[in-house]
């Protein structure tokens, strides 16, 4: 079995393996720090927008919807490369790959979280904003109490499906150099001239995101049955 | 003798969505402890003419005042009056996501500004008022029509407001549920709480109703005592509709 072999050894080399092993913990580490910043930021971003869409003053909605617009419509690599170059040619001083990665994703997520808010919002019938400004809460207190806790459980597969999609979004960081999972599983190719550091990567992002599709799943099945 | 200063004193009040002119000019004034009913076809501005005394709608015009403030002024802060306001709706509008007793209790902790505690010990003394602290820690989902209403009004005294507006409180209970409600009304009129009902539970105005006023158009149309408005209507579109009411 010659090609059984052969493809031991370029896709499931466990010599490699070990070998290139301390680069891809490196590069997990650093897809989680993005993620566990990235995720929080965008999905907070996104209900501050969509709070404030919530008080219809109708100039700053006008406003909003071009930024959501905008940010939907732009592809998040196009994005990231604009903020990483750009950013530090408009601000004459370099900027940390991190840094940049991390405002283009909270750019980006914010208007797809927002998005999700919003129509959580829209779906709490108007009576219960009327019934918590009747007992004297401010708009605000009302939306963090009342309206916001119940907007976004039914928005919870949403949420989660899109916290999904971020986190695989956030491999495109590594076309700009920062050393995150994908992009140290790519160097490392280029030093064992085998496939195996891109088979571990896959693996490691299934594993990681495989419990939170399991999630969206039974998130999913529960709102259907409380239909 | 001094006036007794009223209550809910709503002067003239105008109110249009766009072109379409629902109240046309018209007054309400509660006296301390008085009970007032309002009656009228749907769409007569009932529930506008509520939601005007807290200000849930901006009258167009006019002036209202609560235990002699011009809530309507400008630099009001509304939040603070409308804790002197208890309104119970059609709907219930509980809190899903809350505890019968965490219903009770938010406006206490949030606008009041009361500690848990103490705000958690005067939610439960409201829901015994209602007959319902053995549901403190029931969900609204958990409960029938009758006992949400019923903990809805609780959701209001607890704030120990100087006036409770009803805006069709039973109108949307199954007929063998309307008597929990009503009852636990009574009660609280006879504590001596100030109150404005909408509502087209006749026999419950005859009994406690010291003022009946009967809506039309956007108008006052007929008020008086209820065995004047309902034993000898004077108006003609007050005898029409009293017939059509109690026609089924
Ligand atoms: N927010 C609103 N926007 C537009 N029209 C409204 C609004 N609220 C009430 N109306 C209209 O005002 C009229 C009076 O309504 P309402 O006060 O609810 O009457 P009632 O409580 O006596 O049935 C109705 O024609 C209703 O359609
Ligand atoms: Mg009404």
């Amino acid at each position: 079995m010659v090609e059984w072999e052969v493809i031991r050894f370029s896709f499931f080399n466990l010599e490699t393996l070990q070998e290139i092993w301390p680069m891809l913990w490196r590069g997990w580490l650093m897809t989680v720090q993005l993620c566990v910043a990235v995720v929080p930021l965008g999905f907070f971003a996104g209900t501050i927008l969509a709070t404030i869409y919530s008080l219809r003053i109708k100039s700053v909605n006008a406003a909003l919807i071009v930024y959501v617009d905008f940010f939907r419509s732009v592809p998040p690599l196009v994005l990231l490369i604009y903020v990483t170059y750009g950013i530090p040619l408009l601000l004459g001083a370099d900027i940390d790959a991190f840094v940049a990665v991390l405002f283009a994703f909270t750019l980006n997520s914010s208007s797809y979280f927002g998005e999700i808010v919003r129509a959580g919002i829209e779906s709490i019938p108007k009576g219960q904003m009327e019934a918590a400004r009747s007992t004297g809460l401010t708009t605000l207190q009302a939306m963090r109490y009342v309206i916001l806790p119940q907007a976004l459980k039914n928005v919870a597969p949403d949420l989660t499906s899109n916290t999904i999609e971020l986190i695989k979004a956030t491999s495109i960081a590594s076309v700009v150099a920062l050393p995150e999972l994908l992009r140290m599983g790519r160097v490392a190719q280029g030093l064992v001239y085998n496939a195996t550091p891109l088979i571990a990567v896959a693996v490691i992002y299934l594993i990681m995101l495989w419990p939170m599709v399991r999630l969206l799943s039974r998130l999913e099945r529960r709102m259907m049955s409380s239909r | 003798m001094a006036r007794v200063e009223p209550v809910v004193e709503a002067l003239a009040i105008h109110k249009s969505f766009g072109d379409l002119e629902v109240l046309k000019g018209v007054n309400l004034t509660v006296a301390p402890q008085e009970l007032v009913f309002i009656i009228g076809p749907s769409g007569s501005g009932k529930s506008t003419l509520l939601r005007c005394c807290n200000l849930l709608e901006e009258p167009s015009s006019g002036v209202v005042k609560i235990t002699g403030e011009d809530i309507t002024a400008a630099g009001v802060d509304i939040n603070q009056v409308r804790q002197r306001i208890g309104m119970v709706f059609q709907s219930f509008n509980l809190y899903p996501h809350m505890s019968a007793l965490g219903n009770v209790s938010l406006a206490l902790r949030k606008v009041k500004k009361q500690p848990r505690a103490q705000a958690e010990a005067k939610a439960q003394e409201a829901l015994e008022r209602v007959g319902l602290a053995h549901k403190a820690d029931a969900y609204p989902t958990e409960l029938s029509g009758g006992q949400q209403q019923r903990v809805a009004i609780a959701r209001a005294i607890a704030m120990e407001p100087d006036v409770m507006l009803f805006d069709e409180p039973t109108s949307a209970l199954d007929p063998e549920l309307v008597g929990s409600v009503l009852e636990v009304m009574r009660e609280l009129r006879k504590s001596g709480m100030t109150m404005v009902v909408v509502s087209h539970e006749m026999r419950f105005a005859r009994d406690a109703a010291d003022r009946v006023l009967f809506m039309d158009a956007g108008m006052v149309v007929e008020e008086g005592p209820p065995d004047e408005v309902f034993g000898a209507p004077k108006h003609e579109r007050t005898k029409a509709f009293l017939a059509s009411v109690n026609g089924h």
